[in-house]
């Protein structure tokens, strides 16, 4: 957009228009795709449910990629979310600049550990032949988008900052407007291009989710901590029962 | 008491002639599908020997089974908690190196080389990646001993061998080998169910075969890790773990696995169990010298009545019971005691059960003769080519006992026959055999029968499993009218 406005004189209210297409309508284009698709996927084809791990085929350089980048990405994911959720205490914590420091930091280094496992994994997918035969069309498409969305997230943590304060002030009340069903753009609009496209990239990915092999993330065990060790399941008159 | 049925296996090794038709008739059936080529749910060791995947049962390197832990059963490859830390990258999951990795032959350059003054060659090709490769091994690459120097003198059990009993069967004039084929186990406490994050592993109440839920499988593979046997396999093109299914839709029709029908040398047998499940943890937990007793004592008599009542309580069918009761593995586990689990030790209670090898152990050569009889009967057992501590670390949980008494009752067996078809060897002196070995001529005639002479509707007895009554009572026969049948019905592909 921002080459747009400086290549051609496009009038102002074509912008706004595709401002509202882009941070109006399309977040709830992805949401729509990412809530239907995932459900009826798991509904109708629940085979391809899968970590679809390569461990197996590749088990010494798969460390060094996956640890770093799955801890990295929970932590970062995890700061959005709670930047989003409670934007007021974010600000109340980052008032203290030691402490605005220490989050900020913080957060760059788990950046830097997602992006040191995602080029690893991207290097071990191009360098081991076994694992590159396993790797699907789509999967490049998402190591491409995590790629963009990571580069593009660190670039504005080191270029615009501080980030997590003017996420609590900014993107969170716009978030929240969508989450209203009463969508607010008017802080969003005037934000750098970084930042917009970040913002964009993140909704694509949340509308192609439900096509990859992300969908892992939403079968993740958490019953497992609770259940018995030995799973019984009986034909005959559909009693499911666990013993030991 | 909570009476369960079990459908059980013995393999009689003495009877085995590594001829791999079991692997082959498996093989053809399930695994040569996209991502299972390197699978062998069913597969023949030599012994000594590594194995496959390379020295599965070293569980310092593997990590698979239980151990009992501040008097508590626990996996050795994880625990609940750690599962979550392990779930990126699984630290006891081997990799293809540790199996092999697959490979066909590029058959057409044989017909489409250019004239040339050499031979034209079929190259290997990798059925992974399908790339010319080097073949480095194969899953039963040190049969008959092949390359035993590397092989077979890496087999954890000699490792607690002393250094002069592991020379002397290494002596090329000593040498000895028997076969070890190998499937699931179907195991009464299996490690590959416990361990799975997304409870995918089951165990079905009704016959016990242990299975994966295909749909519900999400690849963490903590199954791959757990199980000591390493049974359960990781399929890379579908992301999922699979493993032996005990065949059964054949033996849900009443009809053997694939791999115990083809058995050329009719080694394997089939047959129900009935067991009190109440008392799995405790059996599991028991030390190592009482582990094997114990196990049988899980076992429960299919004739006592209180036995019956207990399995028609829990709704086991009448059919099942009726083959516990005519069922040949329970009479060479727990009346005649001569077949015997493998590695106990891991905890896991293994369903299968197997009669160890007699013959190799037997065959001594003096003076050129092999000799027969010696005054003390079971001198040949104590001075057996193959060390008994080896087969006591393989079927007895490290101690010899058991293996031992399975080993004089078979020769007294023999020397029974011998007495009654060839008449070199007296009643009398038969008879004192049997009784040393803690045998009656009726038993000895009973084994006999069993070992030579049995039919395959002796070997094998299985009821169907009244799938026609299981499906109506899971979901209405009629769900899928007009549903499936044009090409609605999933391949298993990988996902994206």
């Amino acid at each position: 957009m921002l080459l747009l406005a400086q290549t051609a004189p496009a009038s102002p209210s074509f912008l706004s228009n595709l401002d509202t297409l882009l941070f109006a309508v399309f977040p709830y284009v992805a949401m729509a795709m990412f809530f239907l698709i995932t459900i009826s996927r798991y509904r109708s084809h629940p085979f391809t449910y899968s970590s679809l791990s390569t461990q197996f085929i590749e088990n010494r350089q798969h460390f060094w990629g996956l640890v770093p980048f799955h801890y990295g990405v929970i932590a970062v994911l995890t700061g959005h979310v709670v930047a989003f959720a409670i934007p007021r205490s974010v600000l109340l914590w980052n008032a203290r600049p030691l402490r605005l420091y220490i989050l900020e930091v913080s957060a760059l280094i788990f950046a830097v550990l997602t992006l040191v496992g995602l080029i690893q994994s991207i290097h071990r997918r191009l360098t081991s032949s076994k694992v590159r035969t396993a790797t699907t069309p789509t999967d490049w498409i998402v190591l491409a988008m995590l790629l963009f969305q990571l580069g593009s997230g660190m670039y504005i943590a080191v270029m615009h900052r501080w980030g997590s304060s003017w996420f609590a002030t900014s993107v969170s009340p716009y978030l929240w407007s969508l989450v209203r069903l009463n969508p607010d753009i008017s802080t969003i609009v005037p934000m750098p291009a970084a930042v917009k496209l970040h913002i964009i990239s993140a909704f694509l990915l949340i509308a192609f989710f439900p096509f990859t092999r992300l969908v892992h993330v939403l079968v993740v065990p958490n019953m497992y901590l609770w259940r018995r060790a030995q799973v019984v399941r009986w034909y005959r008159d559909r009693r499911v029962r666990s013993s030991q | 008491m909570d009476v369960r049925a079990q459908i059980s296996m013995v393999f009689h090794l003495d009877k085995c002639i590594g001829c791999h038709t079991c692997s082959i008739a498996c093989k053809n059936i399930w695994t040569d599908r996209k991502g299972s080529e390197y699978m062998w749910w069913n597969n023949v060791e030599t012994k000594p020997g590594t194995g496959y995947p390379t020295r599965w049962e070293s569980q310092q390197e593997y990590k698979g089974g239980w151990e009992v832990v501040d008097g508590k059963l626990r996996l050795k490859s994880t625990s609940k908690a750690q599962i979550i830390f392990n779930i990126f990258h699984n630290p006891s999951l081997p990799s293809m190196d540790d199996y092999y990795e697959p490979w066909s032959y590029r058959y057409a350059d044989l017909f489409n080389a250019p004239e040339s003054d050499d031979q034209p060659t079929a190259r290997p090709i990798s059925m992974v990646t399908g790339d010319p490769i080097d073949i480095k091994a194969g899953p039963n690459w040190d049969d008959d001993l092949g390359g035993s120097q590397i092989y077979a003198a890496n087999d954890p059990n000699l490792e607690s061998l002393s250094p002069e009993v592991r020379a002397q069967l290494q002596a090329i004039e000593r040498l000895v080998f028997f076969y070890f084929p190998r499937i699931c186990n179907h195991c009464l406490n299996p490690a590959c169910v416990a361990s799975c994050p997304s409870g995918a592993l089951y165990k079905r109440g009704e016959d016990g075969v242990v299975l994966i839920d295909q749909k519900v499988c999400r690849g963490w593979r903590s199954c791959v890790a757990a199980c000591p046997y390493k049974k359960s396999y990781f399929n890379w093109s579908t992301g999922k773990s699979e493993k032996c299914i005990l065949c059964f839709p054949r033996l849900e029709t009443g009809q053997a696995p694939a791999c115990f029908h083809s058995c050329v040398g009719r080694i394997r047998y089939l047959g129900v169990m009935l067991y009190d499940a109440s008392r799995i943890e405790e059996v599991a937990k028991t030390p190592n010298e009482g582990l094997a007793d114990a196990f049988r004592g899980i076992v429960l008599d299919p004739h006592d009545p209180a036995v019956i009542a207990g399995a028609r309580a829990n709704g086991i069918a009448e059919s099942m019971l009726e083959s516990a009761q005519a069922s040949p593995i329970y009479q060479f586990v727990k009346v005649w005691k001569i077949a015997l689990a493998p590695h106990l030790e891991f905890r896991t209670l293994p369903m299968l059960f197997y009669v160890p090898p007699l013959l190799p152990v037997m065959s001594q050569l003096k003076d050129g003769n092999v000799t027969t009889v010696n005054q003390n009967f079971f001198h040949d057992i104590e001075q057996a080519r193959i060390p008994m501590q080896f087969l006591g670390n393989l079927f007895g949980a490290g101690h010899v006992g058991k293996v031992t008494y399975a080993l004089r009752k078979q020769m007294a067996v023999r020397m029974w026959r011998r007495a009654v078809t060839v008449g070199d060897i007296t009643r009398d002196v038969a008879e004192r055999a049997l009784r040393e070995a803690d045998c009656s001529p009726d038993e000895a005639e009973a084994i006999y029968r069993m070992s030579s002479l049995a039919n395959i509707n002796e070997r094998i007895v299985i009821p169907p499993s009244h799938r026609e009554e299981a499906i109506e009572m899971m979901a209405d026969p009629l769900v899928h009218k007009q549903s499936v049948g044009f090409g609605f019905i999933e391949r298993p592909e990988r996902g994206t």
